[in-house]
């Protein structure tokens, strides 16, 4: 249920804009998956080059400074590549996958982005555990296998993606853990290893799987002043999808959380009224690397 | 012509300092400025802060003041990973273990920015941007039209920065420009082992920025350092000219361009 006495959040400066890239298309089906990805979703449907254009024309004019891509999983969209490309002509680019689909040639193509721009290119590849095991029964059977391919495609091209891990791998929270999680990626072959720790939101999927919010888990305009939210990430990102352009990369799946169809149309302080706002604020969550 | 001498983060190398002073006299500079960050991987905190004073220059806090005169608990640097983290606190707390209280007092007197014309171009000057003293702007994830928002959203026509510890410039659309001075205080991550400061000449709306390396007694730095049994990887750095620590925080086109 929505928080009825939720704090406000302005919109600081468009600083990231999110594209989610494959809609809710993915080739595999997370059980902790926030907006329940699938090869069967099709909530929010693939964004092509002809979409993303006039959001980035939009963005120069706001001095949006990066942009990131998600889905779903983005290296399902064909277009993906030119549209990288096209962005990278204007600011920074990073872009969330699961890694499966990393082939050699498009890890080639991708490095020759990356040595073309003046502007950074980064990955993010994603893992749910410390092993195979754990990892595939988040994921799903054999996806390890194939993850590891990516990874040494990436190797070989010279590309060093972040590793993004959520709560899901037991302990990688700690201390013990990141440092056993550095040493995993360093033994895939990256000398300098790189890791982000998410924590899990109780939507979509992950509902099913663990739980979902309860009605305490809000946040309250006594708790929390709007000058405390600015440190929010929803101060200072928008995510475009098919649908129209959300407050957040997180909050996709809820009709109130869309602000517009046009970046402009957004520029307006946000209800935190979402039990993944309390999240948000509580583990101070960005999902920028 | 009005000839501006910039001089980023010190980080305590008091060496670098006086020779990047004895450099800027040699090319003539009218003016130089400081841009904040006295101290942090280096030794003996307070002669920077004491030399600074004695020749009369003029500057700005960095995050390193601004924490130091308020007496706060960590450098406030921006960092976001646990391994920056870990050896940002370690260099603070050697800092404000070895910074006098008068120099904390005198930090906290600096301004957080300055703002003056020079030709026909409005200068800000800022620690890490305009918008926050410890946001980084790294060259590869500032692109031209946030750096003209920022030019707009603070009437300035020449923004100088420093607080990544890389230098580089950019020339935006009618006469504005972004100049990130680098540091005096470690080498640019690039295999060499001088230091670096900005030179900046205005005539009328035109601007010519030049990076000047400058070379130190950086073994003198690192027996000092080693003296003060200060952590082993930041006097790697000073010797190899390569970042050992405070990386993570790099973006991907620059984390490339080093060797850890």
């Amino acid at each position: 249920m929505p928080s009825p006495d939720a704090p406000h959040v302005p919109l600081v400066a468009l600083d990231t804009l999110w594209f989610q890239v494959a809609g809710t298309l993915c080739n595999i089906a997370c059980t902790h998956c926030f907006i329940s990805c699938s090869p069967t979703n099709h909530a929010h449907e693939l964004l092509t080059l002809a979409d993303v254009e006039p959001l980035l024309a939009e963005a120069r004019v706001l001095g949006v400074r990066e942009y990131y891509f998600t889905g779903g999983e983005p290296f399902l969209n064909r277009e993906l590549l030119p549209i990288l490309e096209a962005t990278l002509r204007q600011g920074p680019a990073t872009v969330l996958t699961n890694g499966m689909l990393l082939r050699a040639d498009v890890c080639r193509e991708l490095r020759a982005l990356f040595d073309a721009s003046e502007y950074s290119l980064d990955l993010r590849v994603s893992l749910d555990g410390f092993d195979a095991a754990s990892h595939d029964a988040i994921r799903g059977a054999g996806v390890w296998e194939r993850v590891m391919t990516g990874l040494r495609n990436l190797v070989d091209a010279g590309l060093n993606p972040a590793i993004t891990v959520t709560t899901a791998a037991e302990g990688v929270a700690t201390s013990d853990g990141r440092a056993r999680f550095l040493e995993l990626i360093r033994n895939f072959g990256f000398a300098r290893p790189r890791l982000k720790v998410l924590p899990l939101f109780r939507i979509g999927a992950e509902e099913t799987r663990t739980r979902a919010y309860e009605d305490w888990e809000r946040l309250t305009s006594d708790a929390l002043t709007s000058d405390d939210a600015k440190v929010l990430q929803c101060s200072s990102c928008r995510m475009v999808t098919s649908r129209g352009v959300y407050v957040c990369p997180i909050l996709i799946d809820e009709p109130g959380a869309r602000m517009g169809a046009t970046l402009a149309e957004t520029l307006r302080p946000f209800p935190l009224r979402y039990g993944a706002c309390h999240t948000c604020w509580v583990d101070g969550v960005t999902c920028t690397t | 012509m009005t000839r501006l001498a910039f001089i980023g983060g010190m980080y305590s190398n008091y060496h670098a300092l006086v020779a990047t002073l004895a450099d800027i006299r040699a090319h003539g500079a009218d003016a130089t400025y400081f841009l904040g960050d006295l101290g942090a991987f280096g030794p003996y905190p307070d002669r920077v802060p004491e030399l600074l004073i004695e020749r009369g220059i003029a500057g700005i806090q960095g995050n390193y003041e601004e924490s130091l005169s308020t007496r706060a608990d960590d450098c406030h640097c921006g960092y976001t990973d646990p391994r920056d983290n870990y050896f940002a606190q370690l260099s603070y707390d050697y800092t404000f273990a070895h910074t006098s209280d008068a120099l904390k007092d005198w930090m906290g007197t600096l301004p957080r920015t300055i703002r003056f014309e020079a030709g026909g171009l409005r200068f800000l000057l800022v620690h890490g941007s305009p918008r926050r003293i410890n946001e980084f702007l790294w060259r590869s994830t500032s692109p031209e039209p946030f750096l003209e928002k920022l030019c707009r959203d603070f009437a300035a026509d020449a923004i100088v920065c420093t607080h990544t510890g890389l230098h580089w410039y950019r020339a935006l659309p009618d006469h504005r420009h972004i100049i990130n001075a680098g540091v005096i205080g470690r080498p640019a991550n690039d295999g060499r082992t001088n230091v670096w400061y900005a030179l900046v000449d205005v005539d009328g709306v035109n601007l010519r920025v030049e990076f000047v390396p400058v070379a130190y007694d950086h073994h003198r730095l690192a027996d000092e350092m080693q003296r003060e049994h200060l952590p082993e990887p930041f006097i790697e750095t000073i010797l190899s000219g390569w970042w050992t620590t405070c990386l993570e925080i790099l973006p991907a086109k620059e984390r490339a361009a080093g060797k850890f």
